[in-house]
């Protein structure tokens, strides 16, 4: 055992040195017009040594180090209470939802402009994570081209806006529809297929959008992007402070108040919201009609599930078409947010922190999914002055996460039907 | 009411099924017995659809049912259970009958998120007959439960149950009685044969336990390596000479 633990901490220490010391101790220095090659300083060095003999001794002594650490838990008192029964824990969680609601109706007009930004783009992704979550949740399909439909919401409202006019209102629907038939059409070929291999060939799907996008460029304007997207308007009047198209007045004229470009962002961010609660109330409901069931029935067991009539295709689809749905939805309120939108903005790594705000939320969890939506868009704007180590500090959450909470910040707890008892 | 002709089922060099025929008539109950790897669930698994037969037809009330998709002929009223218990583990035992109900159930997405009356009426109508099922199985006390934590005995009866709120014409059976202490298997022999007599469905069964077997058959088919050896009635299958060399053996 502790030979064993010896080389196994030998060669942990080793390969820290592998790796640390050509990437922090050498560095490229421009010396006129040529680079020239520079040493480690005995600084640096001396920080790789010391760090490869920390890896050595927390691998020697590993054991008795997880075994302390196991005991820690044992600290928090909340570890082992018994889960709460479901009525109570409906009217709880309900609760919190309403009070959460309503103190976000209200909070915009007390912060900063850039607060409210932020906050829209939370809501934003909280509608992609929620219409993920029936996909990867509740369905058990691993899709990881989701941003292909919030793409076609986004440039379906850019588009129709650029060449016809049309303005956001008739633009959300018709850009979520236009991505659940996406979803539809692209999911009708890939849906037999399962687990690793659907993740990929989701995830070409993605790229496949993106590059169409890029290379469209009569079409989209390619990777200059499409402008000038107009902001949605209130029964007409626009928040501008003249006002664009004819016939519509604005809304600091109509009320007779100062011109003032907050307006606009609070607006849009209350637009956000109500679609984000409209998201989040229509799948709740979904999670408890029949097709919420089959979903369910459909990731536990398949076969099982077939043999009692279920068509797979018809399930799956279902709820791959839903995603798409919730995804467009999105991409409409993107698109109008930034007035600007290019490919760029639907890469892959899109689709990986969508994901990922599911996974950490707690898969099928809808109350964990908007924490978690909410922690992986603000915590990277309060740690800007870490940029450099933003993505590291990320992955370093997400390893602490499977570690300790495997199952994520709060695992779905499924809202049973219940049977009541006849007397 | 199902005809299974000349039924054949080869995998790669493997013929796992020869030529068996077999028929079930309304208000009957047949069995299939053989010894293990006979081809006894494969019969299954072509009969419902999960493998397209290589050969041979398959009727159902006249209808040819083979090589349809699973999920068709199990809506045409073939419902079957499974040598292995298959539920759904993590949702509730009364949850597990009504995904079974599904398409009894008005899955129109607007009616059901506006809680249209016709939405309600349905999904009462089907907590209705989940119960009247878990009455009959006795688990109504356990409806609320994890259908994962249910004592296997348990778990047979409510998969049984589960096929049986889809209204199904002819019940397959896929070793129902395996696992099963003595007590239980006679509540088994009870309850299929019950719904034989009250439900009037038709049930097909494989089964290794003889005396469940003799006792409920009205006919038994016995395969022997994937072709047919006997069929007849449990007094002539007894008998026969050739089913006890293969499978019964000698007393």
């Amino acid at each position: 055992m502790a030979a064993n633990n010896l080389k196994h901490a030998l060669f942990c220490a080793i390969v820290t040195l592998i790796v640390a010391y050509p990437i922090l101790g050498l560095n490229l220095v421009a010396s006129g017009t040529e680079i020239v090659l520079e040493g480690a300083t005995t600084q640096t060095v001396i920080s790789v040594l010391v760090a490869a003999v920390v890896v050595f001794l927390f691998q020697l002594f590993r054991d008795n180090i997880m075994a302390l650490l196991g005991q820690a838990p044992a600290l928090n008192s909340l570890a082992n209470r018994q889960p709460m029964e479901q009525s109570k824990r409906l009217k709880l969680e309900s609760t919190i939802l309403t009070l959460i609601i309503i103190g976000a109706l209200f909070w915009p007009f007390f912060v900063s402009r850039g607060s409210v930004d932020l906050a829209t783009l939370v809501l934003i992704y909280i509608m992609l994570a929620l219409g993920l979550n029936v996909v990867v949740g509740l369905a058990g399909l691993l899709d990881l081209g989701y941003v292909a439909f919030y793409a076609v919401g986004a440039y379906t409202f850019a588009l129709l806006s650029q060449y016809y006019g049309v303005s956001f209102w008739f633009a959300l629907p018709i850009g979520a529809l236009l991505a659940a038939t996406f979803g539809l059409v692209l999911g009708f070929p890939v849906l037999r297929l399962r687990g690793d291999y659907l993740a990929i060939v989701t995830l070409g799907f993605g790229e496949i959008i993106r590059i169409l996008l890029n290379n469209m460029t009569s079409l989209t304007g390619g990777p200059n992007g499409i402008g000038g997207i107009p902001d949605p308007t209130l029964f007409g009047m626009e928040f501008g402070r003249r006002v664009k198209e004819e016939g519509n007045t604005s809304f600091h004229e109509t009320f007779g108040i100062a011109y003032s470009s907050e307006h606009k962002i609070i607006f849009l961010y209350l637009i956000a919201l109500v679609l984000a609660v409209i998201t989040a109330l229509v799948i709740r409901r979904l999670m408890r009609m029949p097709v919420g069931r089959a979903w369910e029935a459909l990731r536990e067991d398949e076969i099982a599930a077939r043999s009692l009539g279920l068509s797979r295709t018809a399930v799956k689809l279902s709820a791959f078409t839903i995603g798409a749905f919730f995804a467009g939805f999105a991409g409409t309120v993107f698109a109008s947010k930034q007035g600007f939108i290019s490919p760029e903005s639907f890469v892959f790594l899109e689709s990986a922190i969508v994901l990922a705000i599911v996974v950490l939320g707690g898969m099928g969890s809808q109350l964990g999914v908007i924490l978690a939506a909410i922690a992986v868009t603000i915590l990277p704007e309060l740690a800007r002055e870490f940029s450099e180590y933003r993505m590291l500090i990320f992955g370093a959450a997400m390893v602490l996460m499977m570690v300790w909470r495997p199952q994520g910040l709060m695992p779905m707890r499924r809202i049973h039907i219940e049977l009541e008892k006849q007397e | 009411m199902l005809e299974v002709q000349n039924l054949s089922m080869r995998f790669g060099g493997l013929l796992a099924v020869d030529q068996v025929s077999l028929d079930v008539q309304e208000h009957e109950i047949v069995s299939i017995i053989g010894p293990n790897g006979a081809g006894k669930t494969t019969v299954f698994n072509c009969m419902s659809g999960f493998y397209k037969p290589t050969g041979g037809k398959i009727l159902f009330e006249g209808h040819e049912v083979q090589g349809k998709p699973d999920f068709r002929i199990s809506r045409l009223g073939m419902v079957r259970t499974f040598q292995h218990v298959r539920l759904f583990n993590r949702m509730t035992v009364v949850e597990n009958l009504l995904v079974a109900q599904h398409r009894h159930l008005n899955t129109n997405l607007i009616s059901g998120l506006l809680k249209t009356p016709g939405y309600r009426e349905r999904e009462q109508k089907s907590l209705d007959r989940a119960s009247y099922w878990l009455d009959r199985v006795g688990l109504l006390d356990l409806a609320n439960r994890d259908a994962g934590n249910l004592a296997y005995g348990q778990q047979r009866r409510l998969e049984i149950a589960r096929c049986m709120v889809t209204e199904p014409k002819l019940l397959m059976l896929d070793e129902p009685a395996a696992g099963l202490n003595p007590a239980e298997t006679r509540d088994l022999n009870q309850l299929i044969v019950s719904l034989k007599e009250d439900y009037n469905v038709s049930v097909v069964l494989i089964e290794h336990d003889m005396s469940l077997v003799m006792d409920i058959s009205d006919r038994i088919n016995v395969i022997n390596q994937g072709r047919p050896l006997a069929s007849g009635t449990p007094d002539e299958i007894r008998n026969n000479d050739a089913v006890i060399k293969a499978y019964l053996g000698e007393a």
